[in-house]
C-alpha cells in the first residue's frame, strides 16, 4: 500500500501539486488521468524519488519513503519515465538484463538469464533482442524499457505513459499484461493513461488530477460516469454501451 | 554483466590484441639507435636501450592512450553526449592553470603534488562545465560541446596570460604537446596510475553503462547515482592530469575512439572498454611512430600527428552524424 499524505510540491515557486491525500492499495491496476499539466508524472516521479520530497508524506507498506535505502528500494518499485532517453547504445537484450540489475549486482546466475528471455517473449523482444535503442522505432524502445522494469520483478511497478508511441495491437497487449501481472503476481500496477477508453476497460481503480489537485478517486464502476470525466477534462465526454456490452468513451 | 551467454566480442578483442601486438613490436624496434632483436641478447647496450627508453616509452604510450579513451567513454556515459572529452570541456585547460599556479607558488613541490593540484583543478573544471551544461536543451546535442568548446577556449587564454605575464609560455607549450620522445625509465611511472585508474573503470563498468541511461533510469534500478557520477569526474579529472603532467596533452583520443567503438560494438562497457582502452593505446601509437618516421632522424610530437587526423574526424562527425548522436 503506498499512502500519500497532505503532499505538495512547488517548481521555481509555482505550486504544482497542492495537498493531495491518496491511498493506493496494494493489487490491481490503478491508471492516473488528467489533462496535460495536471501533475501526473510530478506524483509519480515523487512516489518513485525522482523528485525529492518538499512537504507532506509518502510511505510505502507503512514505512516512510524517504527512509528506504535506494537500492531496497529498486527492489519493491520500478519505474518507466515519460521520456525514455536515446543517448545510449545498449542492446535490447541487454538493456533488459539490466532490469536485474537490483538484485544481481553485476552477478547475473541462470535463473536471471531465465527471466531476462522470457521477458524478452513477454513483449515480443526475441527478434529485436540484439538491435540497439538507437535502431528501434520509438514505440519498439519503449517497450524495450517496460521490458526492462517488468524483468525487475518488483511488487510494484509506476509506468508514465508507456502507451505513448504504441500501436493498438501492442498497446492493447501491454494492457492485457499489466492486468494478467495483477491478478496472477499480485502486482500493484499503477499507470499514467492519456485514452481513457484504455484506462476504463483495464484499470481497477482511476485517480483523476487537475491543476495540481485530486479531483477524484476510486474503484472504475464508481467514477467512471459521464458527469465526472467531463468534469476532470472540461470536454464533454459521453458514454455509449455497444451491443457487445461494452462501454465506448466519446470525446472527439 | 548482461549478454554474457552470446560470445560476440571475442573477435573485436582478438583484432585488438593482435593490433596492439604488433604496434607495439614496431614502436620498440623503431627508433634512432638501432635495435635488432637477435642483439637483445648478445649485446648488453641493446638491452640497456630497450630497458631505459624504448620499453618504457612504448609503455607510456600504451598507458596514455588506453586511460584518455577510457576517460573519454566515461564522459561521454555521464554527460549523455557523444561530444565530450577532457579537452572539449575545459578540463584539460583547468589543469593547466593549476599547473602554473603551482608552479608559480611552490616551485619546489614534488611533481605528485603538483599532479594532485592539477587535478583539484580540473575536478574544479569539470564542475564549472557541469554547471554550464545544466539548462541546456538535451535534444540539442551540439549544443554542449560547442558551449565546452568556448569554455576550453576561455580557461586556456586565462592559461595562456598567465604563463605570459610570467614567462612560463615554455612550460606551458609543454604540456599542450603531448609527446612521448622525453619518456625514459624513471620519468614515467606516475602514468602507470592512470592505467589503475583504467583499471579500476572496468571494475565499476556496469554502473556507468547504467548511469549513461540517464539519472531517471538509475535511480529507478537502485544506482547511488550521485556516487558513480563522482567516481567517473574524479577519474577523469586524474587521468587528465597524469597525462599532462607526464607527456601533455593528447586531445581527441577520448572523443575519436569511443565513437568508433560505440559504432560497432554499443555502450555496454563490460563489453566495450577492453576495445576503447586498447584502440586508444593503438591511435597513439600509430601517431607516435609515424611522428619518429616522418622526418626522421627528427621527431614531431604524437599530438600534433594525431591532432590532425582527430580534429578531421571528430568534423566528419559533427557534420556527418546521424539522429541518434
Ligand atoms: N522542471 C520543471 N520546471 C518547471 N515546470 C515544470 C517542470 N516539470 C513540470 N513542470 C510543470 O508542472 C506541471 C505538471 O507537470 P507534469 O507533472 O509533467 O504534468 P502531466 O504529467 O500531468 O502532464 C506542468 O504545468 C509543467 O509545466
Ligand atoms: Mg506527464
Amino acid at each position: 500500500m503506498i499512502e500519500i499524505e497532505n503532499l505538495s510540491h512547488q517548481i521555481g515557486g509555482k505550486p504544482i501539486l497542492s495537498g493531495i491525500d491518496l491511498t493506493l492499495p496494494t493489487g490491481g491496476v490503478t491508471a492516473l488521468i488528467g489533462p496535460n499539466g495536471a501533475g501526473k508524472s510530478t506524483l509519480l516521479k515523487l512516489i518513485s524519488r525522482h523528485l525529492s520530497l518538499q512537504s507532506g508524506a509518502v510511505a510505502l507498506d507503512g514505512v516512510s519513503l524517504a527512509s528506504i535505502p535506494a537500492d531496497q528500494l529498486a527492489l519493491k518499485l520500478a519505474t518507466v519515465s515519460q521520456e525514455v532517453g536515446v543517448a545510449s547504445r545498449l542492446r535490447i537484450k541487454d538493456l533488459v538484463a539490466f532490469g536485474r540489475w537490483p538484485h544481481t549486482k553485476g552477478r547475473p546466475d541462470k535463473a536471471d538469464h531465465y527471466v531476462v528471455d522470457r521477458t524478452l517473449q513477454k513483449f515480443g523482444l526475441v527478434d529485436l533482442q540484439n538491435r540497439f535503442l538507437d535502431e528501434v522505432s520509438g514505440g519498439q524502445r519503449q517497450r524495450a524499457f517496460v521490458a526492462m522494469a517488468y524483468a525487475q520483478d518488483t511488487d510494484w511497478l509506476l509506468l508514465d505513459e508507456p502507451l505513448n508511441n504504441l500501436d493498438l495491437v501492442h498497446a492493447r497487449a501491454l494492457m492485457a499484461e499489466l492486468k494478467r501481472m495483477a491478478l496472477e503476481d499480485e502486482k500493484s500496477i499503477v499507470i499514467v493513461l492519456h485514452d481513457l477508453n484504455y484506462a476504463v476497460a483495464w484499470a481497477d481503480r482511476i485517480v483523476g488530477l487537475r491543476g495540481g489537485q485530486l479531483e477524484m478517486s476510486g474503484k472504475v464502476k464508481t467514477v467512471a460516469t459521464s458527469e465526472i470525466l467531463s468534469a476532470l477534462y472540461e470536454t464533454k465526454i459521453e458514454v455509449e454501451d455497444t451491443a457487445s456490452g461494452r462501454r465506448v468513451w466519446y470525446y472527439s | 554483466m548482461p549478454g554474457s551467454l552470446v560470445a560476440r566480442p571475442k573477435r573485436f578483442y582478438l583484432w585488438t590484441v593482435l593490433l596492439l601486438l604488433t604496434l607495439s613490436g614496431v614502436s620498440i624496434f623503431v627508433g634512432v639507435g638501432t635495435l635488432v632483436f637477435s642483439g637483445l641478447f648478445t649485446n648488453p647496450e641493446a638491452l640497456s636501450l630497450l630497458l631505459i627508453s624504448r620499453l618504457p616509452r612504448t609503455l607510456a604510450i600504451i598507458l596514455t592512450g588506453a586511460s584518455l579513451a577510457v576517460s573519454g567513454v566515461i564522459m561521454q556515459l555521464l554527460v549523455r553526449n557523444r561530444f565530450v572529452e577532457p579537452s572539449t570541456t575545459g578540463t584539460s585547460e583547468a589543469a593547466m592553470l593549476g599547473l602554473l599556479a603551482v608552479t608559480l607558488l611552490a616551485p619546489q613541490w614534488s611533481i605528485f603534488s603538483k599532479m594532485l593540484v592539477a587535478s583539484g583543478a580540473s575536478l574544479l573544471g569539470i564542475f564549472g562545465f557541469l554547471m554550464l551544461i545544466r539548462r541546456l536543451p538535451p535534444e540539442q546535442p551540439l549544443i554542449i560541446p560547442l558551449v565546452g568548446l568556448i569554455y576550453a577556449g576561455i580557461l586556456g587564454a586565462a592559461a595562456t596570460f598567465v604563463a605570459y605575464q610570467t614567462d612560463l609560455i615554455q612550460y606551458l607549450w609543454i604540456w599542450i604537446t603531448g609527446e612521448f620522445s622525453g619518456v625514459l625509465a624513471g620519468r614515467y611511472e606516475l602514468l602507470w596510475l592512470a592505467g589503475a585508474l583504467a583499471l579500476l573503470a572496468y571494475v565499476a563498468a556496469d554502473q556507468f553503462t547504467v548511469a549513461g541511461l540517464g539519472r531517471e533510469a538509475s535511480l529507478s534500478l537502485g544506482l547511488n547515482y550521485t556516487q558513480v557520477l563522482t567516481l567517473g569526474v574524479v577519474t577523469v579529472a586524474l587521468v587528465a592530469s597524469l597525462v599532462i603532467v607526464t607527456v601533455g596533452m593528447l586531445p581527441f583520443i577520448g572523443l575519436v575512439v569511443p565513437n568508433i567503438v560505440s559504432r560497432l560494438m554499443g555502450d555496454n562497457l563490460r563489453e566495450s572498454l577492453p576495445v576503447v582502452a586498447g584502440l586508444g593505446a593503438g591511435f597513439v601509437l600509430v601517431s607516435d611512430i609515424i611522428g619518429r618516421l616522418v622526418r626522421y632522424p627528427y621527431e614531431i610530437p604524437a599530438s600534433t600527428v594525431f591532432g590532425i587526423v582527430g580534429a578531421a574526424i571528430f568534423l566528419w562527425m559533427l557534420l556527418g552524424r546521424r539522429s541518434h548522436a
